[in-house]
């Protein structure tokens, strides 16, 4: 068997597959807070929280409505877009003016009370939630045996990630919705209405969060907590692929999966800190974010 | 006012009488105080959890309410399986709620500090939800007693009964702390004294919710069987997760070592049919334990394992040992919970030894087909007991040094 720093070749592909798959979800997380950050400045602490409603809309639509995978994976985002285009309206829209911090505070009180409510209505323990029967089984790489629900989610989240950056980057909308975060009062002054521009960008963004939710279900169980476990690593995704730098969000949230994968094979103990130090590596010879414009 | 006064100078001249109250025959504080600290919402919340308060409650009214004729109290608090908060919290438990004895204490790290605590504090603590044999070992305590199961009957009920079944080598993945470690050696060394081998072994940090990577290398391995040397969610995740990666149907076998009855039903029987695990109790064993079974759904909708039908037992005995010894006091306690057989609903023929462990039967259990289930609850078929000698270490095989007790 061919080896590679004594671990065999085949294992090797095994975790660097695995490791994708987790990017995958780092990538559409972290795009989303990128999508936010980078339009709207809101440092959203409640992504976390936002993807674990997304998971739990699914949940819930399953067990009480019988709706299930398919049909969950436009609806779930849909209604976590709703809710979080009612709390931008409502609340977050009152903080743009302040200081970055009010927003900051505001989102991470938010994730607090929602995980909060859902901890002490569901409780802590995960619900069960099962993919959709056609992905069930999976395929023998050779290498690996592959779920082929795992290989539908990094397909999916190709695709979107791919989707999102073209509609902000190449078409009409995206051009308006960064022309109004750059100089708001010139584009309203064209006729575009320009809170509006901003409560969908903030629901957009909060709707890729509930939608990686919805992938996440079947894959990991259905818990208040899933959010808050991943937020912090996401965060530190988008640090260093520069804050609000959306191409580097979706990049390095695909690089630092396989890194981490890597780190499980070597050295599993660092799993959960390698995210980490890589962060501080990248603020110590590039403040700005591999990604970001210094400014 | 003047009640104040008068009670704050009570609490004076007990503080200056502290010392000469230890031989009196009184319950301290007018009242026999336990703390249930466990883990209320993480990893580890179904396995012990509030329901473990519940059933120790239970006990206290079974108990009658009272002890030499003094009202008794149950306290909780969630841990959060972190040690420093844990210690903190049963500072604060000893120091300034007159909390006379800790129980449950879910998670080895955290009961393993709480047990250091109290032996300082020279009080009780009996755990029922850690699972190192360290606490009856190295780190053992002359009020620390160790109640429903540990890491050492673990690897023998299920890792023996794999064994057995021709499981000859075998590849751990393992909890990142004190008790994964714990229960990773003894199975090991269980295997190899059955003339099997440990291809290896990989640590995984405590919650973890994706295993895959964890299992391929598991998978990769070759070995017979995977053992899961961790608990509570982690445990069910993996096997969830094994499936997935197409684990079982390449012939290799899941030895959940730790798992109980809640984690069974959080799975679901389609998911953990087949698995072979350890427990000292299960509701549908006898007419006894169907009826506390039936109690305690009736209080919260679920059945108990061993942990929480566990609780009830040790706060019951402690209850019968204050009665038994006339006080509340550390030393006069700990003295008849050393003595006194353990028989009730929980064990039927228990002892504690002189480092803390009681030792009773436990029983290996399958978990059933979903066809095969009765009801909501029919989880298990008894495959075997495992009698509480060759279950649990003896005095001198846990490393506990008795003799120090006395000093």
């Amino acid at each position: 068997m061919t080896m590679i720093f004594g671990i065999p070749l085949p294992a090797l592909l095994g975790q660097l597959l695995i490791g994708f798959i987790n990017g995958s979800f780092y990538a559409l997380l972290s795009l989303g807070l990128a999508v936010i950050f980078g339009l709207l400045r809101v440092i959203n602490f409640a992504h976390g929280a936002q993807y674990m409603l997304g998971a739990f809309a699914a949940y819930l639509l399953l067990a009480y409505t019988g709706i299930g995978f398919w049909p969950a994976l436009v609806i779930a985002p849909l209604i976590v877009a709703a809710i979080s285009a009612l709390i931008e309206r409502t609340m977050l829209s009152r903080l743009y003016d302040l200081d970055h911090l009010y927003g900051l505070l505001f989102t991470f009180g938010l994730a607090l009370i929602l995980e909060g409510s859902f901890r002490w209505y569901f409780g802590a323990a995960g619900q069960p939630y099962s993919g959709p029967q056609i992905l069930a089984g999976g395929t023998n790489l050779g290498f690996m045996f592959l779920p082929n629900y795992r290989g539908f989610v990094v397909v999916a989240s190709i695709v979107i990630c791919l989707a999102v950056w073209l509609l902000i980057e190449k078409t009409r909308l995206g051009a308006y919705l960064r022309a109004a975060t750059e100089n708001p009062q010139l584009v309203q002054a064209f006729g575009v209405n320009v809170p509006l521009l901003l409560t969908l960008t903030y629901a957009l963004g909060a709707g890729l969060a509930g939608l990686a939710g919805v992938l996440a279900a079947p894959v990991y169980q259905v818990s208040p907590l899933m959010g808050s476990n991943l937020i912090i690593i996401v965060f530190a995704v988008v640090v260093i692929g520069g804050m609000g730098s959306i191409g580097g969000a979706i990049i390095t949230g695909y690089v630092l999966g396989i890194l981490e994968g890597l780190t499980k094979v070597f050295y599993p103990e660092a799993s959960n800190i390698v995210v980490f130090v890589i962060m501080a590596v990248v603020l110590m010879l590039r403040p700005a974010g591999l990604f970001g414009k210094e400014v | 006012m003047r009640i104040d006064k008068t009670v704050l100078a009570a609490i004076l001249v007990a503080g200056v009488m502290a010392p000469a109250a230890a031989v009196a025959q009184e319950v301290s504080d007018g009242v026999v105080k336990i703390g249930i600290l466990n883990d209320q919402s993480g990893v580890y919340a179904d396995f012990g959890g509030k329901w473990s308060v519940e059933a120790a409650k239970m006990a206290v009214e079974d108990f009658g309410g009272k002890v030499l004729d003094k009202p008794i109290e149950i306290i909780d608090a969630d841990h959060q399986n972190k040690p420093d908060i844990a210690v903190n919290i049963a500072r604060e438990w000893y120091d300034t709620k007159q909390v006379d004895a800790i129980m449950e204490l879910t998670t080895s790290s955290v009961a393993l500090a709480v047990q250091g605590l109290s032996k300082e504090k020279g009080k009780i603590d009996i755990v029922t939800g850690a699972a190192t044999t360290e606490l009856t070992g190295k780190q053992c305590s002359p009020y620390g007693f160790h109640w429903a199961y540990d890491t050492h009957a673990l690897a023998v009920g299920t890792g023996g009964a794999l064994v057995k079944a021709g499981g000859d080598s075998w590849f751990f993945l393992t909890a990142d702390y004190a008790f994964g470690y714990s229960l990773e050696q003894q199975t090991a060394d269980f295997v190899k004294a059955n003339g099997g081998k440990v291809l290896g072994e990989v640590r995984h940090p405590l919650a973890t919710t994706d295993f895959s990577s964890f299992l391929l290398q598991a998978q990769s391995s070759g070995a017979k069987v995977i053992g899961l040397a961790n608990a509570g969610l982690d445990t069910a995740n993996a096997i969830k997760q094994a499936s997935e990666f197409g684990i079982v149907q390449g012939g290799q076998k899941l030895a959940a070592l730790l798992f109980t009855l809640a984690e069974v039903h959080g799975l679901g029987a389609e998911a953990a049919q087949g698995l072979n695990l350890t427990e000292g109790w299960y509701w549908d064993q006898n007419d006894k334990n169907r009826e506390f079974g039936k109690r305690f759904m009736e209080r919260t909708g679920r059945m108990p394992n061993m942990i929480q039908a566990g609780t009830y037992s040790a706060v019951l005995q402690y209850l019968k040992a204050v009665k038994a010894a006339g006080t509340d006091e550390t030393k006069a306690v700990a003295k008849q919970l050393h003595e006194m057989p353990v028989h009730d609903l929980f064990a039927k023929n228990g002892h504690v030894q002189a480092n803390g462990r009681m030792v009773y039967d436990m029983y290996l259990f399958q978990v059933k087909k979903p066809d095969e289930m009765k009801g909501k609850w029919d989880y298990y078929n008894e495959v075997a007991t495992v009698p509480g000698k060759d279950a649990f270490l003896s005095v001198k095989d846990s490393g506990c040094d008795v003799s120090a007790f006395g000093k």
